[in-house]
């Protein structure tokens, strides 16, 4: 079996699991939708206002939705057993992970993604900034689920763990964030958003490389 | 085997190592408290008053050595963690154990103090300045690595989970205070940066530096003594420590 294929076998397994249990996928949807939503209410309707602390508000509830998602990227497969198969299975197990990881960003990144423009909108931001704003979430939502795969994985079956996952990655979110709002804020003030998102697309390319080892080599541990 | 190895694999098992801790910690222990004498002499006796700050300025000659500290007791505890884990050794994974409590602890001196400065100088408690900022983000690692080693229950998960959590972020370190330091000019949000501080009188510059040595020695006592409560809690099990403790 090549790379390729068992990263996508890995991916459509999660996909097929996901797509029977539609629930949970949607109620993360859902909390980014609810959440962007709360913010008006909580600062008043004023759209110059609103305009500026649209990505940053954006961005925050994608970081907020992304790390919800995260505890079940490897606790049913824990569970039941499928974790160790991986291990001892003759593909490489980064490879499987790769594809867990890709699978969660389909389900948990790139709904966000699709979704944003539309709360965008909610916050009055014209149509070429909604685009710099979905390209920064493009290149940003892939390198929040790769780093906070490891966290998931170091805090495999642990009691709290959602709590702690929460406090191991989102200080290591924040340069996603800086990056990804700043593109925005950037094209909004006039300036070029360039900078921002070739450094967001330096980091995906550094976190693809290195974070499904980094997640392997956690999830060994967090088994044996 | 070269003499350094042997040293270093003879030294690297908890029964031996406890005994040298136990000798070496009372030196750095004293040394610790000469070298804050001698810099506090500098520092709050010998040292001119500034002449814009005033008095006030003397904090410095805490928070610059505290913040030192706290960036290179992540260093040297990602370096432990690497070490713990490349060669499996436990008491490399102990001395990562010991060291992120004072590791915080100076992070949080460091901002306090930076607080107290930052009052009277800039006329505000906080500003989101790139070096504050990270510094708080650091803070938040060394307690995120805390809080990942005490939520495991088994010494051995926690000691290398805490090492990978510890060398993802060491990594991220330097991408964070790069984000934040340019995050930090767009948004041009602290009208007064600590950059552009006056040129410092050699006096200044060696209280500080006594300070730090002090911080330095105190480090390594703390960590010793805390390293000697790990091994004796997790060796309890074995004769010498019965033996040690009889």
């Amino acid at each position: 079996m090549s790379p390729v294929s068992a990263i996508w076998v890995a991916m459509r397994r999660d996909l097929v699991i996901a797509a029977r249990r539609r629930s949970e996928i949607l109620t993360v949807l859902f909390f980014f939708v609810v959440v962007v939503s709360l913010f008006p209410l909580g600062i008043g309707p004023e759209a110059a206002l609103l305009r500026r602390i649209a990505p940053g508000v954006l961005w925050v509830a994608a970081l907020l939705a992304t790390m919800l998602g995260l505890p079940r990227m490897f606790t049913a497969d824990h569970a039941d057993g499928t974790l160790e198969q991986m291990i001892l299975s003759p593909q490489p197990f980064a490879f499987l992970i790769t594809g867990k990881i890709l699978a969660h960003w389909l389900l948990c990144g790139a709904p966000l993604v699709l979704l944003a423009p539309l709360l965008g909108l909610q916050f009055d931001l014209d149509g070429p900034t909604l685009g710099v704003l979905v390209l920064a979430l493009l290149l940003g939502t892939p390198l929040l689920s790769l780093i906070g795969a490891i966290g998931a994985a170091l805090t495999l079956g642990l009691r709290g763990g959602g709590v702690l996952l929460a406090l191991l990655v989102l200080p290591l979110f924040i340069p996603t964030l800086i990056f990804g709002a700043g593109a925005v804020e950037a094209y909004a003030a006039g300036l070029d958003a360039g900078g921002h998102l070739s450094l967001l697309g330096a980091m995906l390319v550094m976190a693809l490389f290195f974070a499904p080892w980094v997640t392997t080599a956690a999830l060994r541990i967090s088994i044996e | 085997m070269s003499k350094f190895t042997e040293v270093f694999y003879h030294y690297a098992s908890p029964s031996t190592f406890y005994p040298l801790a136990g000798k070496a910690q009372p030196w750095f222990a004293a040394l610790a408290v000469l070298l804050a004498l001698a810099g506090m002499w500098v520092g709050l006796i010998v040292a001119p008053t500034d002449a814009q700050q005033g008095e006030g300025y003397r904090i410095i000659f805490v928070h610059v050595p505290a913040s030192w500290m706290s960036m290179f007791i992540y260093c040297v505890m990602a370096f432990w963690s690497a070490i713990g884990l490349s060669f499996n050794t436990r008491l490399a994974a102990m001395m990562a154990q010991a060291l992120a409590p004072t590791g915080a602890m100076f992070a949080f001196l460091s901002l306090l103090t930076g607080a107290w400065w930052g009052k009277p100088m800039w006329g505000a408690w906080w500003v989101w300045d790139a070096r504050l900022t990270s510094e708080l983000i650091l803070l938040f690692l060394y307690l995120g690595f805390m809080a990942l080693q005490a939520a495991i229950d088994d010494p051995r998960r926690a000691d290398k989970a805490g090492a990978i959590l510890a060398l993802v972020g060491v990594v991220n370190v330097p991408i964070i205070y790069f984000s934040v330091k340019w995050w930090n000019t767009l948004h041009q949000g602290a009208s007064v940066s600590i950059n552009k501080s006056p040129s410092m009188a050699h006096t200044m510059l060696l209280g500080m530096l006594l300070m730090a040595l002090s911080f330095w020695a105190y480090s390594i006592a703390m960590s010793l003594w805390r390293v000697r409560s790990i091994v004796l809690e997790r060796e309890s099990q074995t004769e010498w420590v019965q033996d040690a403790v009889a």
